[in-house]
């Protein structure tokens, strides 16, 4: 057991990933649109395989369609919002192909 | 492209289409929600996962025997959505006024097919077939049946991610249960103290989980962080209903509530075990489990299926 524990402990290149934070926090509200989404993951990540979709409320895709990778940061430009809410779709596979998706959303106020 | 050039473009398509061929639905998964392995009811996931070990201090029986358990148990996936599940537990009974006894309780063989995953609606369920085998514990003393029980079972579970923006924060929320139905092999077992007649069960359980990882990392994010964002507050109910043979209606149970933390790698959980009336037991009892995710620990031999992609 101690074993494992050390194993599970050190393997920092495994796992599925968790959302571990997000620029925007994970349903926020913003005065100013940001020009940027931020995530990091608790996991490094394939940027081959990984992506994010960010619409707004009719459906209409608001991101640049680029998400850029350093390892766990995954991080995608904004069009120039204006107020209302946004839904954040991601979807990533670890290093070690397991493959994770989660939903957040964030709103703009413009005020 | 010249040749260098054209071997590492070689190299790094085989190396994506490797991945992709490999790419693994993790444990637990369905869509946003992550369902943790739960200790008193199953799972609705088939995985690659090991329970070592559980220890129970079970609440006093109602013939005022004092138990503690040491159980065990894996489960194998032999393809993506099928698996095997092990399972068996030491006993040390006390009984009042006599000598402690101590021994293996009975193996427990299953096998599982994962019905269905929706992401979504955070829904999945899948079907089994467990088989309690006749001597394969102490059976005088530690109780372990000397009769096989074959068990077809159905297990599922919902988080509640889909609700309405209105009720955001009961997006947390999931449940998770089963049904099963108990044929044994032989009615009636002769002991020295008479005749003991094993009825029909129908067995139900639920649990009723807050996940705060989903909480913090899919709804709002309050400010929690390790370990707090990865805990699952939940409250667990069991029981088993007699259906014939004299013992109609004599339904045994617990209400467990408890704790689960979630990691990448294993999970720790503990649980107060309470009985539902005093044919089950009197007091109260609790349980820790250390569980491991072995797909995440051995990804690349004993955590991913045998067969299959």
């Amino acid at each position: 057991m101690v074993l494992l524990l050390v194993a599970g402990a050190s393997g920092g290149a495994w796992a599925h990933a968790f959302l571990d934070h997000a620029a925007p926090p994970v349903g926020s509200t913003l005065g100013a649109a940001p020009a940027v989404v931020q995530m990091w993951f608790t996991q490094s990540l394939e940027p081959a395989f990984s992506g994010v979709e960010i619409t707004d409320a009719t459906g209409a895709r608001v991101d640049d369609g680029n998400p850029q990778f350093n390892q766990t940061l995954m991080q995608v430009g904004l069009k120039k919002l204006p107020p209302g809410e946004y839904k954040v779709h991601w979807h990533v596979i670890s290093v070690d192909t397991h493959a994770t998706e989660g939903n957040f959303s964030f709103k703009v106020t413009g005020q | 492209m010249n040749r260098p050039i054209k071997g590492l473009a070689a190299l790094t398509a085989a190396a994506l289409a490797t991945l992709a061929a490999h790419e693994a639905r993790a444990h637990g998964f369905a869509g946003d929600r992550f369902f943790p392995a739960t200790i008193l009811t199953d799972d609705p996931f088939v995985a690659d996962e090991m329970s070592l070990v559980t220890l129970t201090q079970n609440p006093t029986a109602a013939d005022g025997s004092k138990e503690a358990d040491v159980g065990f148990d894996i489960a194998k996936r032999l393809t993506p959505d099928f698996d095997f599940t092990l399972s068996d537990q030491w006993k040390y009974i006390h009984q009042p006024g006599a000598l402690p006894m101590v021994g293996f309780d009975a193996l427990t063989t299953g096998v599982q097919y994962q019905l269905f995953v929706n992401a979504p609606h955070e829904a999945m369920a899948l079907a089994g077939f467990q088989q309690t085998w006749a001597h394969t514990g102490r059976v005088q003393g530690a109780g372990a049946p000397d009769y096989t029980t074959l068990s077809p079972v159905l297990d599922w579970g919902k988080g509640m991610g889909d609700l309405p923006e209105s009720l955001t924060w009961l997006r947390p929320f999931a449940v998770t249960g089963n049904f099963s139905y108990d044929f044994p092999l032989k009615t009636t077992s002769y002991t020295v103290n008479g005749p003991a007649l094993h009825p029909n069960n129908f067995n139900a359980g639920i649990a009723i989980e807050y996940s705060l990882e989903y909480l913090q990392h899919h709804v709002r994010d309050v400010g929690l962080s390790a370990p707090f964002d990865r805990m699952v507050p939940l409250v667990e109910i069991a029981v088993s209903d007699p259906l014939n043979r004299g013992q109609d209606g004599q339904m045994t149970g617990t209400i467990q509530p408890g704790l689960i933390w979630a990691g990448q790698y294993y999970q720790i959980g503990a649980e107060a075990i309470i009985p539902i009336n005093a044919r089950t037991g009197h007091g109260y009892g609790g349980l820790v489990q250390f569980h491991l995710f072995l797909d995440d620990l051995f990804p690349n031999s004993i955590g991913r299926p045998l067969f299959g992609k």
